[in-house]
């Protein structure tokens, strides 16, 4: 490894150093695809952080894929109902690695105002593994964005090699979680007891 | 429409043996309804849909109403001999009123703009006899609205040409807005929870209280 002094010295001098990792991090979170669907309201700002007032191709994100096998990132904007679940997971199980997820809203998230209602899904985390929540309801587009440059920053400081190596280089890691399946009262399982447990209460009384 | 008498009294004529109630409503905006006898059900909406004097022709929303069995006291004046003398007490009633499943139909007339007319359609009771004759032959519009009521209330309409549920899954088997629904334990709890959250929040966590 080269240390920072000698490199900002050489770059100085029009000598541009780097590593593997750094080049492949850095051509990975510059081209962000995602994925091109909305459930709700949220789309609308989703659709919004795209167009030209707040330009989501700043960040190399505009590029809204109709396949998820084109995709990188799942954007689920908008409430997840139970009926509704099942597909997200397939979807997101249908993308190729590596594939991030941004829970947009307060709906996907936790649930948000429909929350105790008996046909919504109390937060997508429940299925599957999200990267970023953005509470709000419906969050700006302003806020999209920084939950975007929150995601290039955690795909920045991935690893190739090494324990802490980025999911889709982990040979053992899963690339596919369960989908729920409809039963009688409720999905089954409620959820994925490995992605997601229920906090425990700090106050009772 | 003014008063439901003349109007109950047309469709008595038009429909024979057909039994209309008229149902009031104690709130001062809402108008009262009519309560019809589900097997004449539909040769009433027949009729008051191609009446050219009534011309119902569009049906604008339909809804359900769960009614589970209620005490209603009732406070009725009533002649008593009281120490002699014949007087007027004030005397608490109460009456049970049967269990059942309601459906409403909102009705207006585009061509007369006249409206709304409610219908009202009771089921027998809640638990298995819960089938009513469907609408939809009669206006299109209703098709979807009872299916939302067939899958919501579960109530059955017969002659309904696609009875599926319609917004949740087919494998589901309970009826979420009925009185009696109880919803999956499936949401946390709020961090400092209080009245029925805590309660449900006790049954939810093992051990009585919460960690």
């Amino acid at each position: 490894m080269m240390d920072e002094e000698l490199r900002s010295e050489l770059s100085r001098q029009g000598v541009v150093t780097t590593t593997l990792e750094e080049l492949y991090n850095w051509g990975r979170k510059n081209s962000i695809w995602p994925l091109q669907f909305g459930l709700a309201c949220c789309a609308i700002e989703m659709i919004a952080t795209s167009m030209a007032r707040f330009d989501i191709a700043r960040f190399g994100a505009e590029v809204f894929r109709p396949s998820p096998r084109q995709a990188d990132l799942m954007i689920v904007a908008g409430t997840v109902t139970k009926k509704m679940a099942p597909q997200i997971v397939r979807l997101y199980n249908q993308m190729p690695e590596p594939k991030y997820v941004i829970a947009m809203g307060a709906c996907a998230i936790s649930g948000g105002p429909f929350k105790e209602g008996y046909n919504v899904l109390k937060g997508i985390d429940r299925y599957i593994p999200v990267d970023v929540h953005i509470p709000g309801c419906p969050p700006r587009p302003e806020a999209l964005l920084q939950a975007l440059m929150t995601l290039q920053e955690k795909i920045d400081r991935q690893h190739l090699t090494g324990e802490g190596r980025a999911r889709h280089l982990d040979a053992d890691a899963p690339g596919e979680w369960p989908i729920p399946e409809f039963g009688k009262h409720d999905l089954e399982p409620p959820s994925n007891p490995a992605l997601w447990q229920p906090p425990p209460m700090t106050r009772a009384e | 429409m003014e008063t439901l008498e003349p109007l109950k009294g047309r469709i008595e004529a038009a429909v024979p043996g057909i039994r209309v109630e008229i149902v009031p409503n104690g709130s001062p905006a809402n108008p009262a309804s009519l309560l019809l006898d589900s097997g004449h059900a539909r040769a009433a909406a027949a009729f008051l849909r191609d009446d050219p004097a009534l011309a119902f022709d569009y049906a604008s929303n339909v809804t359900g109403v769960d009614w589970p069995e209620r005490t209603v006291r009732e406070k009725i004046k009533v002649k008593r001999m009281v120490g002699g003398a014949e007087k007027e007490v004030e005397e608490l009633s109460e009456r049970k009123t049967p269990a059942c499943l309601e459906a409403v139909y909102h009705l207006y007339s585009m061509a007369r703009k006249a409206g709304p007319l409610i219908l009202r359609l009771r089921t027998e009771n809640r638990a298995d006899r819960v089938s009513l004759p469907s609408l939809t032959p009669v206006w299109r519009s209703c098709e979807f609205q009872e299916r939302e009521i067939f899958d919501l209330f579960g109530i059955v309409f017969e002659g309904h040409p696609d009875l599926r549920r319609i917004l949740m899954w087919p494998e589901f088997t309970d009826h979420p807005m009925r009185k009696d629904y109880i919803a999956p334990d499936d949401y946390e709890y709020e961090p400092t929870p209080h009245g029925a959250t805590l309660e449900r929040a006790r049954r939810h966590y093992p051990g009585g209280t919460a960690p």
